[in-house]
């Protein structure tokens, strides 16, 4: 079937490629739900390709004040119409008088002409109930109905029809020949206006489309810069064409240590805390980390106002005024912008690519779920993580979580938990009257990180972690961390000491024993001296015996004897 | 009071579709039983001079157009409530 585009964002997703070419559609809505604006639209795509020129019926609002209400969106309606939009003011004047029955005949033979001069494919009949109210009876409104129903068929003319629903009966039609409108046309799409606790929040559904199939679930819209945008609920299947190895630095870098070298490229990051917990902080690093590698970054504030996010975030050495300065970092606060947590999806989207962030900080995301139900807060979440996913920007979100000490799974009421590609957790950890920061990885997938509690630190130098002490199976951390530091060095010390005694009194001895054995050895040689002297002395000693006694029997003339052998 | 004015009317039809039929039929009685000698009408076929029509800024056929005397007023529908029409036409006294 053949189809023709809306130009209105995720509609044309919605239904396959827009409304059907040659068929008629009808638009309900109720006061101020944005037909007019869908219509115009409709009438602008068609127009703006020149290949299918449209003419717009109005038979509420003069032509003059539809086109300066859709100036704000960039349209250029005055350039389109000199060739491509014709406008046709229908309007009953107040002070006309009718009396007895009429048709349409003569408008339609009007819009004949201009159709055949412009090779109109495109029309809209803006308020029909308007003209319709005139009409004297049930039967000759039927009439006209399919008059005009039969008119387009015969001219294939893509054809909106826009009515008024009441505004509290947005789904049923309680004007009974539209009710009859809605069997006869192709297509019918329900706009719908709704405040639910003080937020507004626009839907449009797709309630019939003859021959083709659609996603039949109210779909969230708004009516943005460039006019409509309605969210698509069903996802292109387009996510993880953009699963990166890159790493980006969370703007710690002993946190990068921990995850492996940081952020996975295109990551959800989620961190979570309770109130005070540096997750603001935490986000501003990584933000100014992005900065500074020179990537435009997108940081969403829901709690206070930009300037004090730069102010709060300069004291503790992160420093973004620059980047604001110089425009590679889009600061808002999203106090500026009202509505559900659609509307600030879409907003935030529609930011993002306007300012091609490569790197978006949602602080807190958990700001949305008191606008809604958790079933919608959960929906979005989900289309961010993987709106963010298939644009290959790196998300990092932080959430308030209410108990102070740990994550328990599934608590959080908005489980965007499970979501998170990378959950850090900050918790306080109050110890001996001080309380301190404790920060621990929860999971990251697909990356090896450590299981460590860390201690953050902010001083006006930066935010660095530092390793925390068990002991007892409590971690310590601040000043007890610091006690426990000094007694260990401490200890360390005396340990040192003690043993570079022993050292210098095993020297000693050793000394000791050398020199006594010198001594020795001197002595040993003096003895040995004295021994071989002694030898000397004696054997002399004998050689002057035995020469004297041989002198001696010389002497006395006897006769030699020789000295008897043993 | 001098003489009456001359009434201008221009009826626009839709061919001879049955309610223009009608308008016809009953403006011709009305001039003829209050505006005796003193009307003129100009038929103008929106079938046949739909750039009038546009121009004109026609959309719901039958239409009738008082162009005189002023103010200029403009009746829609097949004329066949009487009274209505005569009373926009300023000429209830006179159907008494």
């Amino acid at each position: 079937m053949s189809k023709a585009l809306t130009g209105i964002t995720g509609f044309d997703e919605i239904t396959g490629g827009g409304l059907p070419r040659g068929r008629t559609t009808l638009l309900v809505g109720g006061p101020g739900s944005g037909k007019t604006i869908f219509a115009l639209q409709f009438l602008v795509q068609g127009a703006k390709t020149g290949k299918e020129p449209g003419i717009f019926v109005a038979f509420e609002e003069s032509s003059n004040r539809v086109v300066s209400n859709a100036e704000g969106f960039g349209w250029k309606l005055a350039q389109l119409q000199r060739k491509n939009l014709f406008f046709l003011d229908a309007q009953p004047k107040p002070d006309l008088v009718q009396a007895g029955d009429f048709d349409l005949g003569g408008m339609l033979a009007a819009l004949e002409t201009q159709i055949s001069r412009m090779g109109t494919r495109r029309i809209v009949f803006d308020a029909l109930d308007v003209v319709l109210a005139l009409l004297p009876d049930a039967a000759a409104k039927r009439r006209e109905i399919y008059r005009l129903h039969e008119w387009l068929l015969a001219h294939k003319l893509t054809a909106i029809i826009t009515a008024k629903a009441d505004a509290d009966e947005t789904n049923s039609i309680t004007q009974q020949p539209f009710r009859f409108m809605q069997f006869m046309v192709d297509c019918a799409v329900m706009l719908n206006h709704s405040v639910a606790q003080g937020v507004s929040q626009r839907n449009l559904r797709v309630q019939k489309y003859r021959g083709s199939g659609f996603d039949e679930d109210e779909a969230p819209f708004l009516i943005g810069k460039n006019g409509l945008e309605a969210a698509a609920a069903r996802l292109p299947d387009r996510i993880g064409a953009n699963v990166s190895d890159e790493r980006v630095s969370s703007g710690v870098a002993r946190l990068d240590t921990m995850l492996g070298g940081g952020y996975f490229r295109g990551a959800s990051v989620l961190i979570t805390g309770s109130p005070g917990t540096a997750k603001t902080t935490l986000s501003g690093a990584f933000a100014a980390a992005a900065c500074r590698r020179g990537e435009r970054t997108l940081f969403v504030s829901f709690d206070s106002d930009c300037s004090e996010v730069v102010r709060n975030l300069a004291s503790v050495g992160i420093g973004l005024q620059r980047y604001v300065k110089n425009g590679r970092l889009l600061m808002i606060s999203a106090r500026a912008i009202t509505g559900s947590a659609e509307t600030y999806l879409m907003h935030i989207k529609r930011l993002a690519n306007e300012h091609e962030a490569r790197c978006v900080v949602i602080d807190p995301v958990s700001a949305w779920s008191k606008f809604d139900n958790d079933l919608t807060a959960y929906s979005v979440a989900e289309r961010l993580g993987d709106w963010a996913k298939s644009a290959g920007i790196t998300l990092v979100c932080t959430r308030l979580l209410d108990q102070i000490f740990g994550p328990s799974e599934g608590s959080s009421p908005l489980q965007i938990s499970t979501l998170a590609d990378t959950w850090i957790h900050m918790n306080y950890l109050v110890q001996a009257g001080e309380r301190n920061r404790g920060l621990s990885i929860v999971k990251s997938r697909g990356t090896a990180h450590s299981n460590q509690v860390r201690e953050l630190i902010l001083s006006d130098a930066g935010v660095t972690l530092a390793d925390t002490y068990t002991a007892g199976g409590e971690v310590l951390m601040g000043t007890m961390r610091w006690e426990k530091e000094r007694a260990e060095s401490g200890e360390r010390e005396v340990a040192e000491v003690a043993e570079r005694l022993k050292h210098v009194r095993l020297d000693a001895e050793e000394a000791e024993l050398e020199v006594r054995m010198k001594a020795l050895q001197v002595e040993l040689v003096a003895k040995q001296l004295e021994k071989a002297l002694l030898a000397r002395t004696t054997q002399r000693r004998e050689g002057e015996l035995s020469h004297g006694r041989t002198r001696i029997r010389e002497l006395r003339g006897a006769d030699t004897a020789k000295p008897r052998r043993k | 009071m001098s003489r009456p004015a001359t009434f201008k009317f221009r009826l626009y039809v839709a061919g001879e579709t049955p309610n223009s039929a009608r308008a016809k039929a009953n403006l011709a009685a009305l001039c003829r039983n209050h505006l005796t000698g003193r009307h003129e009408i100009e038929v103008v076929n929106v079938f046949l001079e739909p750039q009038r029509a546009l121009a004109d800024g026609v959309f719901m056929t039958p239409v009738l157009v008082k162009l005189a005397p002023l103010p200029v007023c403009k009746i829609i529908g097949t004329l066949s409530q009487t009274a209505t029409v005569l009373q926009a036409l300023g000429l209830e006294a006179l159907s008494i």
